[in-house]
């Protein structure tokens, strides 16, 4: 554990040492509901933090704000410092704010290998007139080749790297989504439940890889329903519930936090919040 | 230039009358008033050696209220076309000419009776377009500039009339698109088919058959519904069941449209059908429309109105919006969607082949009608916002207007392009639509 | 029956300049269609603006062929401006109403009576391709060609076409094996996803309307330079969806689907209707007459589009696997 992460002590909206995103006032009306309503939030630079909060509290609407792929009705949010309101998805993208997606988005009828060819950045082949001479782009995609030939033995998919990406099971795919991601060396990846569907004996693998990119200097910030491994794996908790930061701290900290326990049960108190979460997502789907 | 003064062009539905005039149907028609204070009354005394044709070109000189009787006018035109005739003992004047093409009409002013004058700004001669239309009427005004000011307000009241009308029955068959795209997800490019449909079985049962008119409608109207049932379960239920995409199903319409269109051909032949619908003049301040013209409205107006009732009133219509919203959740709660579709489907058609009656009723009936006003179908529904009946409607009266009044400004044969090209801009402005909401992304 | 006259008649069909004229458009639209997965319904328009920019600027500005064959390919290119600048960020199926609906505005346009100064109104233009055949180095008089005859002229446009139709798929097979390539299949699967990893969607897809436009703008011409007219009626929605069935018959996805798909179709419709008419006159169907059997050649379009849709998505030469056309 790092020794500080907040500035003060911890509190929702509290200040970070090292922040690599920073949001104000950001919110989010889809007809009559606030689905997002964030007055302050930063996310610590180097670290895994973990985004959690009862079904509907916002935390996919808030990742679409974030990354572009929706449009905050008022707001502004900046990583590293640049801003990034009104800013499209894919320069967002650029950028090195990378996201996967809640419900997979793999390429089911591109191979493994194209899959993750697709997710290098600064490809010259990529550009229209340059892509019609091949001896321009022939050595960078071979370096591209090689690091996602690399990317996949870590993520045990070389053996599969020709096979249409649709021919992979959930959580292959799932893996295969987030090695892409890796592709373009993110300095924040964004994570959308990366453990849904998963089959139990890759979670394992799939926590280690994460630890793996925090190695790397690269900060994780994932949303999660599985309480086992939000406490697992991340230095810091931020909850939400109705659209608002409610909670924020460290994981033990934030477990025992009683608005966080409102937040997920109501009235029903002193529960094991781990198991009582995944119920209420089973109850939910 | 070629460009037509927006006096120049008139309604269609108007120049229906017109042409319906010189047809001997019951003892019901005799004349019928154009706008503008223009009469139209028998034809003119033609030369010796006039054809009959199905096109026409026609106007009524008047100078105030007093028609001009005698005013030597010919018409020219392709392949050396050349017809004079003089305007009769009401002012009206008629050629029939060969084709569809653009003829110049002159007026010969040395033929005018003492005192009449062409106003300053009406030429004598004039280019009038049938393209499209096969029937078109010259307007010449007389005197000073003031009626033609009066006019353009009667003519806008006219228009706006005829826009309401027809996008009225725009409406009826927009809201059938609408909702099988809602409760489908299919853009149905084949619905167009079933307007055809409904008009050309109106000239089956009513002209061909000559059953009762209300009889014959709903004979039209049953046939289209039975073809919506058929069309469900013989190719699109088992095609959803085959998990056919979305953009795959839309191209298998293209195909069936393709198909049922050239069917019809093959069977009604190219020739337009006239279905002698008739309709007696009626006359409401300076508008001049026909009963015809009213009743249509009201029917149109009553079917919009069961369909909103249908949808907030009743069960079967209150399933028909769930499926719409999510069709798995409605599925889950017991709701049987395959039933609700194929109730759809034959509402839909139903409200088509009635849009299809009323449109042969009112214009004529041809293989290719549905297909020219598919589009503007697809307008109506996509201006309204994709999906919404109450949306579909709004559309649709928007596209009906916007034909109808268009005319006044650029040529009649660009009405259409207009419709469409506001299509385009509206989405620039708000790709959602005129009605729709703005969809939650992800 | 004539069966050799019938016969001779396929076969001519098979390397007639029309031919290569779909073939070409067939091309841009697997560009679009097969390779980006964009639902256009307005190729007509494409290659009837390639058309007109042609006719019109050697008619009324006395352009150079070469010059006017650029004007061709630029009102492509803005064509396809207007037309995805609103709706490419929109869901597909809008891009299919706008794509079908602008290329009717276009059509009622180009046979408008008010701008016939320009465009010859509904009765067309010609007139146009004499500098075009000017440097045709082909002598004059009659070629046989298997079994049918030829112009120096019809030779000449014939070559050209082919040359076109091999250098256009050699590009594009150029294009769909490279990174760029790869950018739009993923889009034509996920947008969001490929959106995710930085590339900019909507300018990868206006890219694509381009070029898929101006290879439509240029089949356009073929079809105009070799009976020297260029009608308004040419260019109307029936164009469009035989190129749709060309390029589904074919394969969408691959760049000489739209070759093996051109060729088949036009001569398994020359046969047919040739076959039919004979039936006709020996009095063996009785239920049809001569022109009724051109009627059936667009229902035998539209049933093989229904049947292709169903049965073989993928057309001759697609991969079943990469089966296109894919729910959303």
């Amino acid at each position: 554990m790092p020794a500080e992460i907040s500035k003060g002590p911890a509190a929702p909206g509290c200040e970070k040492v090292d922040p690599i995103v920073v949001v104000d006032k950001v919110t989010r009306q889809f007809g009559g509901l606030k689905a997002v309503d964030v007055e302050h939030v930063e996310i610590p630079r180097g670290m895994i933090t973990a985004l959690i909060g009862p079904n509907g509290a916002g935390k996919t609407t808030f990742f679409n704000l974030l990354t572009g792929f929706d449009k905050p009705d008022t707001g502004s949010w900046t990583f590293e410092g640049k801003d990034l309101a009104g800013l499209p998805s894919h320069k967002v993208a650029r950028l090195g704010m990378v996201r996967t997606f809640q419900l997979t988005k793999s390429l089911n009828i591109m191979t493994v290998m194209e899959n993750m060819r697709l997710g290098a950045q600064h490809q010259r082949g990529e550009g229209f007139w340059a892509s019609v001479f091949k001896p321009l782009w022939k050595s960078q995609e071979i370096a591209i080749t090689d690091q996602a030939a690399e990317l996949l033995v870590r993520f045990k998919l070389d053996a599969k790297r020709d096979d249409y990406a649709g021919e992979l099971s959930g959580g292959q795919r799932k893996l295969l989504e987030m090695a892409r991601a890796l592709m373009a060396k993110p300095k924040l990846v964004m994570l959308d439940e990366p453990m849904a569907g998963v089959n139990p004996a890759l979670t394992q693998s799939l926590l280690e890889h994460i630890k793996d990119l925090k190695k790397d200097g690269t900060t994780v910030l994932f949303v999660e329903h599985d309480m086992h491994m939000v406490r697992n794996i991340s230095d810091w908790v931020i909850v939400m519930a109705e659209g608002k930061i409610v909670a924020e701290g460290p994981p033990n900290k934030v477990m025992k936090d009683q608005a966080v326990i409102d937040a997920y049960l109501g009235a029903h108190a002193d529960t094991d919040l781990g198991t009582v979460a995944i119920k209420t997502i089973k109850a939910g789907k | 230039m070629a460009r037509l003064a927006p006096s120049l062009t008139m309604e269609v539905g108007l120049n229906r009358l017109m042409k319906r005039a010189k047809r001997p149907i019951g003892a019901l028609i005799a004349a019928f008033t154009l706008f503008a204070g223009l009469l139209a009354a028998s034809p003119a005394m033609a030369d010796d050696e006039i054809i009959e044709t199905e096109f026409t070109i026609s106007g009524t000189l008047l100078d105030g209220e007093t028609p001009l009787v005698g005013v030597t006018v010919t018409a020219t035109g392709p392949n050396d076309f050349t017809q004079t005739v003089t305007s009769d003992d009401t002012g009206m004047f008629n050629f029939f000419v060969p084709e569809e093409a653009v003829y110049t009409v002159t007026l010969d002013e040395s033929t005018l009776p003492e005192g009449a004058s062409l106003a300053p700004d009406t030429p004598a001669s004039q280019e009038v377009d049938l393209v499209g239309m096969g029937f078109a009427a010259v307007l010449y005004t007389f005197g000073t500039g003031e009626i033609q000011e009066e006019s353009i307000w009667d003519q806008l009241i006219v228009r706006v009339f005829a826009g309401l009308n027809f996008g009225l029955l725009l409406a009826i068959a927009a809201i059938g698109i609408s909702l099988i795209y809602g409760t489908t997800g299919l853009n149905n490019f084949a619905h167009g088919e079933m307007v055809t449909l409904g008009a050309l079985m109106m000239w089956v049962f009513y002209t061909l058959l000559q059953l009762n008119i209300v009889i014959a409608a709903l004979a039209a109207i049953l046939v289209t519904a039975v073809s919506g049932l058929a069309q469900d379960r013989l190719m699109w239920k088992p095609l959803r069941r085959r998990r056919l995409g979305l953009n795959q199903i839309m191209i298998v319409s293209i195909g069936f449209s393709i198909v049922a269109r050239y069917i019809m051909l093959l069977f009604f032949g190219g020739e337009t059908k006239d279905i002698s619908g008739g309709g007696n003049a009626v006359v409401i301040g300076s508008l001049y429309t026909t009963d015809v013209a009213l009743a249509s409205m009201g029917i149109s107006l009553v079917a919009l109105l069961g369909v909103a009732y249908f949808l907030t009133r009743t069960r079967v219509g209150k399933a028909t919006r769930a499926v719409s919203d999510n069709a798995s959740l409605a599925a889950s709660t017991g709701i049987d969607v395959d039933r609700i579709i194929l109730i759809v489907w034959v509402l839909a058609a139903a409200l088509t082949g009635l849009s299809g009656v009323l449109y042969g009723l009112q214009f004529q009936a041809g293989w290719e009608l549905g297909f020219n006003i598919l589009l503007l179908l697809f307008a109506a529904v996509t201006l309204g916002g994709l999906g919404t009946s109450m949306g579909a409607t709004v559309g649709a009266l928007i596209i009906g207007l916007v034909v109808e009044i268009s005319p006044m400004v650029i040529a009649n044969e660009l009405k259409y392009a207009v419709a469409l090209v506001i299509l385009i801009v509206i989405l620039i402005i708000r790709p959602q639509g005129v009605l729709g909401k703005k969809q939650r992304i992800g | 029956m004539d069966f050799i006259g019938i016969l001779g008649l396929t076969i001519g069909e098979l390397f007639s300049p029309f031919t290569i004229a779909y073939v070409l458009c067939a091309m841009g639209l697997a560009m679009h269609f097969g390779f980006t997965g964009l639902l256009n319904f307005g190729q007509a328009a494409f290659a009837g603006l390639g058309a007109y920019g042609f006719s019109i600027s050697v008619l009324s500005f006395g352009l150079d062929w070469w010059a006017a064959a650029l004007v061709g390919i630029l009102s492509a290119v803005a064509f396809a401006f207007v037309l995805g600048i609103p709706t490419l960020r929109l869901r597909s199926d809008y891009l299919a109403i706008v794509t079908i609906a602008a290329a009717q505005a276009l059509y009622f346009a180009l046979s408008a009576s008010d701008f016939a100064d320009l465009t010859g109104g509904s009765s067309g233009l010609h007139g146009f391709a004499e500098s075009f055949y000017a440097m045709n180095p082909i002598p004059e008089g009659r070629y046989t060609f298997i079994v049918t005859e030829m112009s120096e002229r019809g030779v000449f446009i014939s070559i050209i076409g082919w040359v076109l139709v091999i250098l256009v798929s050699i590009f594009l097979t150029a294009l769909t094996k490279s990174p760029w390539g790869r950018v739009l299949k993923g889009i034509r699967e996920d947008e969001d996803a490929v959106r995710s990893l930085g590339k900019s969607v909507f300018a990868y897809k206006m890219q694509s309307l381009i070029i898929g436009g101006v290879i439509a703008a240029v089949g356009g011409m073929i079809f105009i330079l070799a009976p020297e007219y260029n009608s308004p009626g040419t260019w109307v929605t029936n164009f469009t969806f035989m190129i749709w069935t060309v390029l589904l018959l074919g394969g969408a996805a691959t760049v000489l689907g739209p070759v093996v798909g051109g060729m088949s179709f036009f001569a398994l419709l020359m046969l047919t209707e040739g076959v039919m008419t004979g039936l006709v006159d020996l009095g063996v169907l009785p239920f049809l007459n001569i022109s009724q059997v051109a009627q059936i050649r667009y229902l035998l379009v539209g049933l093989a589009l229904m049947l292709l849709v169903i049965y073989k998505p993928q057309g001759f030469l697609g991969n079943k696997k990469e089966t296109l056309i894919n729910a959303r």
